[in-house]
């Protein structure tokens, strides 16, 4: 789609108006987050920490592990969507204690601790495999800086 | 519920024929029947703005309306550019559209210059509209201060000496430049005084036109002036890559602030040398984006913003969050770093809006490459926690940096590339 282009649209205020009231009434009447089970996720600190945690891996491994690109002769920027908890458990305790070669991983593997390990292997297991493809360039238009 | 009244006091946007068109995907209406619980506006369509969109509408499942204003209409990656001005990429294999990522989460977009941002009353004006907000994120990068420089301001002068230091068409304007110039020639560049973005990149750059150099133009300089007495990043290994790999080419210069510029005559002075290039390139000094500052989100006498890293909201202005390269930390101004505040602000929002806590403990780890030909790249790579004590993201143990350049880490590059555009874009 292309992008709202602002001479199409004007911006009203509706401040005290009758519409807003409606709203407002209408809304207290309405769960504030969908679902029970939606507000309870939310509320779940070590959830939230772990899915923070697993997404900072995406640079590398995709967006909840589903690498968009695995370097085919050494299994680099592996996917971790599915992969078995203890598969995910071993290599990264090898990278981290120096027993499994490494190129990069010894540098994360190190600064996690033991159960941030077993907390994300557990999160990436839950993470549904998509198959993925990197994402089409463009040619740059004449307007751009 | 008590909270449900703040989350709907707000305004609206009304479009001129078309009501809801600002609903864009099929997930969008299918969420569109509950009335959102707040909307969080974001200004700036990088790394951290797309980013923070994004993980604002998973992680809310929807249930937050996310605006991105945003001027350009396409993203174009810092990561990767210095591949251009070597020739071994396009900046058509670095560009890409903000279609999927829209059409995928319900973004909403505004193709849109913001000019201010009231506080008090949770607006920013456009340059052409208004919107309103209950939390606003400010992504816009850096700005470029030419107080020191100010002969370099200009359209017409940076036609004559790009910074290319925001990819795009100065980038492409910086390689022909190269590709004209005579063997034989002198490149001059330098580098600001830190902190400015992507700490690596310069050296990076240097090692790009040097290996452009070597292999079509060998009787070619590169020579580096550097406001700061020592390479920054990745220290060992670029001096290595500069004496060896380079030797004879690239001739770096440490405390050597550029001070005067002739453009004419693309003539550079600094306290020690007055130097005529065939080629100039000066990376301005740097300071947060320009929309930070009118919005009073930094200080006087210090350019960047300050935050409360657990939430990254401004420690100036309430409800106001700013990530990416703007933000004031003694951590490196990266991609990859800008990804992770957004995440960790996004997680923090979702929790603000539901009454909730934010992490009072984040982690996240930072992956950085940098080319030293068109194939060999090399890394540093860290974690990062939350230091209660110091109420800052320190350092964790055990990060670290290649033994050495090699083609398999730029293999891996690629693959760091490709990951983050389509987490970051789709």
């Amino acid at each position: 789609m292309k992008p709202i282009n602002n001479t199409y649209f004007k911006i009203a205020w509706f401040k005290n108006s009758a519409s807003l009231a409606l709203l407002l009434t209408t809304s207290v009447c309405m769960p504030l987050i969908g679902n029970a089970a939606e507000v309870s996720a939310f509320s779940d600190v070590q959830n939230i920490h772990i899915r923070q945690l697993a997404a900072s891996c995406a640079a590398c491994h995709g967006t909840q592990g589903n690498s968009v690109a695995v370097i085919g002769d050494d299994g680099a920027n592996a996917v971790l969507a599915g992969m078995a908890p203890a598969e995910f458990t071993e290599k990264m305790l090898g990278f981290k204690d120096g027993s499994r070669k490494a190129t990069v991983m010894h540098h994360h593997a190190k600064g996690l601790t033991v159960d941030e390990i077993n907390q994300l292997a557990v999160h990436f297991s839950q993470q549904k495999r998509v198959v993925t493809t990197a994402l089409k360039s463009q040619i740059l238009k004449a307007d751009h800086e | 519920m008590s909270n449900a009244n703040q989350f709907n006091r707000r305004d609206f946007i009304k479009f001129a024929g078309a009501a809801g068109a600002l609903v864009v995907s099929k997930s969008g209406f299918a969420r569109a029947t509950k009335p959102p619980i707040g909307r969080v506006v974001v200004i700036g369509g990088g790394y951290a703005g797309a980013t923070v969109a994004k993980y604002l509408r998973l992680w809310s499942l929807g249930s937050i309306e996310v605006v991105v204003v945003e001027p350009n209409s396409q993203f174009v990656s810092c990561p990767l550019s210095n591949l251009v001005l070597g020739g071994s990429k396009s900046i058509n294999d670095l560009t890409f559209g903000y279609d999927a990522l829209k059409s995928n989460h319900g973004i909403k977009w505004v193709q849109d210059t913001v000019t201010a941002i009231d506080a008090s009353a949770k607006k920013v004006t456009m340059l052409r509209g208004e919107l309103s907000y209950d939390r606003l994120v400010v992504a816009p990068g850096v700005d470029f201060n030419y107080d020191s420089l100010p002969m370099l301001v200009s359209v017409e002068a940076q036609q004559q000496i790009p910074h290319a230091w925001k990819a795009g068409w100065q980038t492409v304007s910086l390689r022909k430049q190269l590709e004209a110039m005579p063997d034989g020639g002198v490149f001059v560049m330098n580098v600001p005084k830190a902190p400015y973005r992507c700490p690596p990149g310069p050296y990076e750059r240097a090692c790009q036109v040097a290996s452009y150099f070597k292999a079509h133009k060998p009787k070619s300089k590169v020579i580096v002036l550097d406001a700061n007495s020592e390479i920054i990043s990745k220290k060992g290994l670029f001096t290595k890559v500069f004496n060896e790999t380079y030797a004879g080419i690239v001739d770096y210069r440490p405390d050597n602030a550029i001070t005067n510029v002739d453009v004419a005559t693309k003539t550079v002075s600094t306290d020690f040398d007055k130097i005529k290039a065939d080629v100039l390139n000066v990376i301005p000094p740097q300071r947060a984006g320009k929309i930070a500052q009118i919005a009073n989100l930094t200080e006087k006498d210090y350019p960047w913003c300050d935050i409360n890293f657990l939430t990254y909201e401004s420690k100036l202005v309430p409800n106001v969050h700013v990530l990416g390269d703007s933000v004031a930390a003694g951590l490196p101004k990266s991609a990859h770093m800008a990804t992770n505040q957004a995440k960790v602000c996004a997680n923090a929002i979702v929790q603000l809006f539901a009454g909730q806590a934010p992490d009072p403990a984040p982690v996240f780890a930072n992956t950085c490459y940098s080319y030293v030909t068109d194939k060999s790249a090399m890394h540093v790579a860290n974690v990062y926690r939350y230091d209660e004590g110091k109420k800052i993201m320190v350092s964790a143990e055990g990060g670290g940096v290649s033994i050495s350049p090699s083609e398999k880490e730029g293999a891996y590059a690629v693959a760091w590339a490709q990951n983050i555009w389509a987490d970051t874009l789709t």
